[in-house]
């Protein structure tokens, strides 16, 4: 399986992502980051560090668990229910500009999902979506505000971010041919 | 009955497959399910499900703590609570958790229905099925009414207690509230203490403890210990002091004075001085000891109000958590089948 990153470009990703959040925004007041799980939950704490170093203030991160939003859920005549994880957003959203971190931007619907949910917690001021990777194959109006990477794909094909966090390293690879 | 099982347990297999194959969204683990599609016990769980349920229920409970206490996962499914038996805390606890899950609800209690007007179970069962509901939570003063259901109908049915059978998603959320004080279930002693004889939140109680390996001890009056009760493997005493030496958990049953055709003990007072729960003989039990009852509570019968009210009670909790734990059981149950798209009869018998 081929690879598209590996952890030093990954890192370099992350690290500009979070200068340019900097220069969008001017500055961290009322920002707060929020990782969908499972990927994605890591991904924004390393977001949090990069912002941390960079601008020397601490951001609000909290985790996301979409599985009950999904439009996809209970459509299976007969099958096993997704397993469902806690969300953890322990701080109050309203007003304030959330940026929404996830490993891959594939169809749009996690992130439709996403959005719901978090409207179910507040009034943000705006959200903003922050991934590693832009695979394409869009089937909903949505586009990312930060991108690590754009990596043009075919259907058939996989796109896997793993994690040190979670799956022992940092890469991504892309399988099946295209 | 049997053969449901078995072939529901095939397919799940190979939806597995087919999930795995087109996946859309990322689960990022593997999915989990419940083998039967309805709960009418806990007789037939494995101890893998009761983890699933407790596990799903943690997440769930975090809803209940938001400003929006509600999530769009049964939207479009219907749920009929139908109570034959009167119940306000189990009833309430699920008409909030199916309302949360935004499930279609409505409950019917039976004073109001046309049970009084002499309809059988069964017809009042076949009327309420032909409005096509996805599920039915059901309590009835039978033990096996709502087997007998499940075999009838083509709705998923959750037992809300039947008779003096099976209290299911009562012993649930006992083992959700113990585990999230105690950090386990596994090792621990908990000590049963009440009325054995009627109660069906003692049996799945310790169907569900057994399962999941903690040590169980039950006291009451030798009136009140039903036959047979030590094949459960369970340690039995009518001295409530040597019940709680030790205990990591105490659990008080009511005494259910509507179900007693006959006297089981002289007086109240009687009872209350030799298997009441008091501050004093609390001591015997471990210093971190958590009192729990299943309510509705007899303070002065079967526990004082010093207890109840006490610092290791954890009995309002338990209520809490009884939400948390139903929406739990019902998004683990949906997943199974719908009424729409369920093939026509089929698979039953």
């Amino acid at each position: 399986m081929p690879q598209v990153m590996d952890a030093d470009r990954m890192s370099r990703a992350l690290t500009r992502i979070a200068h340019e959040i900097l220069e969008r925004n001017r500055g961290l007041d009322e920002i707060a980051l929020v990782g969908i799980r499972t990927r994605g939950v890591p991904l924004a704490r390393r977001l949090a560090r990069s912002l941390r170093e960079i601008n020397g203030d601490d951001v609000p991160t909290g985790a996301l668990d979409i599985t009950l939003y999904r439009d996809d859920l209970m459509r299976n005549p007969v099958g096993p229910q997704p397993v469902v994880r806690r969300t953890e957003i322990p701080f109050s959203i309203d007003d304030r500009k959330i940026l929404l971190v996830d490993d891959v931007l594939y169809t749009g619907r996690t992130i439709r999902a996403a959005l719901d949910a978090l409207i179910d917690f507040g009034r943000p001021r705006a959200i903003q979506l922050v991934v590693m990777v832009d695979r394409g194959h869009r089937e909903l109006p949505i586009k990312a505000d930060f991108v690590g990477k754009n990596l043009p794909t075919s259907l058939k094909q996989s796109v896997q971010v793993r994690l040190q966090e979670i799956d022992g390293a940092d890469e991504v690879t892309i399988e099946g041919e295209a | 009955m049997k053969a449901t099982v078995q072939q529901a347990t095939v397919q799940h297999g190979a939806t597995r497959v087919n999930e795995a194959a087109n996946g859309h969204i990322e689960i990022g683990t593997t999915p989990r399910a419940l083998r039967s599609r309805h709960l009418l016990g806990i007789d037939g769980l494995e101890a893998d499900e009761i983890t699933l349920i407790l596990d799903t229920a943690e997440a769930m409970k975090e809803i209940g703590t938001r400003a929006i206490k509600k999530v769009p996962t049964l939207r479009g499914r219907t749920v009929v609570n139908l109570f034959f038996e009167p119940s306000t805390r189990t009833r309430t606890s699920f008409e909030i958790a199916e309302k949360r899950l935004s499930a279609d609800t409505l409950s019917i209690a039976t004073a109001m229905s046309s049970v009084t007007k002499g309809e059988s179970l069964l017809d009042t069962i076949r009327n309420i099925e032909a409005m096509s509901p996805d599920m039915i939570v059901m309590r009835h003063s039978s033990s096996g009414a709502p087997h007998l259901l499940a075999r009838m109908c083509q709705s998923t049915i959750v037992n809300a207690g039947d008779g003096t059978h099976e209290h299911p998603t009562q012993a649930l959320l006992d083992a959700f509230t113990i585990r999230s004080h105690k950090g386990r279930l596994d090792g621990l002693t908990v000590a049963i203490i009440g009325d054995l004889m009627h109660s069906r939140v003692l049996r799945s109680n310790i169907l569900l403890l057994r399962k999941v390996g903690a040590d169980v001890r039950v006291c009451g009056p030798a009136t009140l210990l039903p036959a047979g009760l030590d094949r459960f493997g369970v340690a039995v005493t009518t001295s409530i002091d040597e019940a709680l030496e030790g205990a990591d958990v105490v659990m008080m049953l009511r005494i259910q004075q509507e179900r007693m055709d006959g006297h089981f003990f002289p007086s109240v007072r009687e009872y209350f001085s030799l298997f009441g729960l008091t501050r004093e003989r609390l001591k015997r039990a471990k210093p971190d000891v958590i009192v729990m009852h299943p309510g509705p509570m007899n303070r002065g019968v079967e526990i004082d109000s010093e207890v109840a009210d006490g610092p290791g009670s954890v009995i309002l909790e338990q209520v809490s958590n009884g939400v948390a734990v139903r929406m739990a059981v019902l998004y683990l149950l949906a997943g199974r089948e719908t009424a729409a798209e369920r093939p026509e009869r089929s698979e039953s018998e």
